[in-house]
């Protein structure tokens, strides 16, 4: 049988009042961690259940808690990055309509393993409404007595606060984050010094995803084991899986990691497979940063072994034949998609919400933007392709923040698979203006590639 | 032009209800951060005042005790902050990857012919603005717009015709 430790109850009606959340067994982890756990303990569960951060990067959660310096007489903090906006990604907007007393739990049983009384959600400020729908959850929890002075007679104060952004993709990037919320334009800082040692105001700061902070109150219920017995390897535990484009059955799914993408993508109880009987033309599994497979590459690795929903598995064969699992935004295209245009919005995307702090960025997706624009509209010339190459290397790790990589790498990707239909679009513009390319032609990697 | 330009005349002042949430928000953030609420604080003056503008941007300055540039640099970073007037509905479009495979632009197209603007411009009568905007975290419900704290999803030409008719006046 499949868990899910996040979402199950999401179909409960009323889920989202504090009544029926703690009818349904909601805030034990906060009694369970305060009365019985040391903060310490509690990291230590966290590092046995092998959870990652869940908004892209993958980082150990455990061992991003334990670089928090602490010195004495100095706040720390924590921060839940609520900035949800990685195109494709749709999911910690799910859990929190509809559960947002799951967050609110995970944030107090956090903030006491990290020694933080004070702690913020930062949420895009395009999800205003569900910043209500917090504010109003959390001043139930205040009622009841789960945040405030002397929590359960235990001592530990926590005050929790809802901070919105204002419509920038940067500031989901931890330290454009911080800057946004001490009130500034979300330019993302030069590290070190990381975060961790000095964040907001200057102070220790830890910064989680939403799914991520969740997931510490099942952790913190039933174990650090227990969680890790979900899975395969190093990717343990369940994740929130946003579906959309050409499937029969777009949303949010639960998934145990190590079920295989042939089974999400195309099994009723995920996707449902592709669209109008159409067949798949390529994936892009984990937000629009993360590279672009092309059909073949999707459910089997370039060595033929069945892929799997797993950090290890997406990003099987590099970014040769690989991807990555990313933020869990998985979208789907199928043959009727033009490779080219959608390379051309996503670059689009990234210039439109490149900070313009580093020359690369600032400048490289402006640049790729208006080659892809060309190409796209029959005004492309072969060198095109080449210079398309050429930009993306040269913004790819030359960057303050990874915005610049998540430039390049949609760029790179759909280059490197999908170089006939660039291509094709160069040698026959006005067939290219009239229909779609349809798929690519499969090739066989060699095993030096894989 | 549109009408809420008005206030550029008039006083600028919030409401003593608004006041005190801000002296809440404030509150939020140790003592000398306060200028950590500049951004929800001008979420509120875009809501009460209509868009951004030099004097009102100039009055959220004197609210936190901070420069009005600081707020002004705030303000022009930030995509959802109009620092020049848009009408009193005011339509976004999502036109990110996801939201363009299910027909994102044919929306756009649509809108621009039944209000006769393009993307960015405003109706005559200031009733209306349309802009195109980037991924609003809707991909499964697309096509999407969103319209104030509204998202309007799964949208069809139905749909907008009766989003127009409904908020015509």
């Amino acid at each position: 049988m499949k868990r899910k430790l996040l979402i199950d109850k999401a179909g409960v009606p009323g889920i989202a009042s504090y009544e029926v959340y703690r009818k349904e067994g909601g805030y034990r982890a906060v009694e369970k961690a305060l009365k019985s756990m040391a903060p310490d303990d509690v990291v230590e569960e966290v590092k046995k259940s092998g959870l990652r951060g869940r908004g892209g990067a993958g980082f150990p959660t455990g061992m991003k808690w334990s670089f928090l310096a602490k010195p004495e007489g100095v706040p720390r903090y924590l921060l839940c990055n609520a900035d949800e906006s990685e195109p494709g990604t749709f999911k910690d907007r799910f859990l929190m309509e509809k559960i947002p007393h799951l967050l609110i739990e995970g944030m107090i049983v956090s903030s006491y393993a990290l020694g933080a009384n004070t702690s913020y959600i930062y949420i895009r400020g395009e999800y205003m409404w569900i910043l209500h729908i917090l504010e109003k959850a959390i001043a139930e929890a205040y009622q009841a007595g789960w945040l405030g002075k002397n929590i359960l007679g235990t001592g530990y104060n926590l005050d929790l606060y809802v901070n919105p952004g204002a419509g920038a993709y940067i500031c989901g990037e931890e330290t454009a984050l911080i800057e946004s919320l001490e009130g500034k334009r979300g330019n993302p800082r030069i590290k070190p010094p990381f975060p961790a040692v000095k964040g907001l105001w200057g102070c220790p700061t830890v910064v989680n995803n939403v799914e991520t902070i969740a997931a510490v109150v099942p952790i913190v219920n039933d174990g650090g084991e227990e969680y890790a017995k979900i899975g395969v390897g190093r990717s343990t535990g369940t994740k929130l899986i946003s579906a959309c484009g050409n499937i029969n059955k777009p949303g949010v799914y639960e998934i145990e990691l190590g079920i295989s993408v042939d089974e999400f993508l195309y099994s009723d109880e995920y996707c449902g497979g592709i669209k109008n009987g159409k067949q798949l033309k390529a994936c892009v599994p984990g937000g629009s940063s993360v590279p672009i497979l092309p059909h073949f590459l999707v459910t089997r690795t370039a060595a033929g072994e069945e892929r799997l929903m797993t950090y290890e598995s997406l990003a099987d064969g590099g970014f040769q034949t690989g991807s990555m699992l990313g933020s869990g935004g998985f979208i789907v295209y199928d043959e009727d998609q033009c490779i080219v245009r959608n390379t051309w919005n996503f670059t689009r995307f990234y210039h439109h919400e490149s900070c313009g702090q580093c020359s690369p960025c600032r400048e490289g997706t402006g640049w790729m933007e208006k080659v892809l624009h060309r190409l796209e509209y029959g005004h492309g010339k072969m060198e095109d392709i080449e210079l398309l190459w050429d930009i993306q290397a040269k913004i790819e790790g030359n960057t303050i923040c990874p915005l610049g990589d998540a430039a390049a790498w949609p760029v790179a990707s759909a280059l490197r698979h999908f170089r006939e239909e660039f291509e094709w679009h160069v040698k026959e513009p006005a067939q290219a203006m009239q229909r779609n390319y349809g798929r690519v032609t499969e090739k066989v990697f060699e095993a030096a590639n894989a | 032009m549109p009408e809420n330009n008005t206030h550029i005349d008039g006083e600028i002042r919030f409401s003593e209800e608004a006041l005190a949430l801000i002296n809440r928000l404030i509150a939020q953030y140790p003592e000398g951060n306060q200028k950590s609420a500049v951004l929800r604080i001008l979420h509120m003056a875009q809501a009460e005042f209509g868009w951004l503008s030099t004097p009102v941007m100039d009055y959220v300055a004197r609210i936190l005790h901070i420069q009005p540039v600081e707020v002004y640099e705030v303000a022009t970073f930030y995509s959802m902050y109009d620092t020049k007037p848009v009408g009193k509905v005011k339509m976004e479009v999502c036109r990110t990857g996801p939201c363009m495979i299910e027909g994102a632009e044919k929306i756009v197209a649509y809108i621009e012919n039944k209000l006769g603007i393009k993307d960015g411009e405003t109706t005559a009568d200031g009733r209306f603005t349309l802009k195109t905007v980037e991924c609003l975290g809707a991909c499964g419900y697309a096509p999407m717009m969103q319209v104030g704290e509204h998202y309007h999803e799964h949208l069809t030409e139905e749909k907008i015709d009766q989003f127009i008719a409904n908020n015509a006046s």
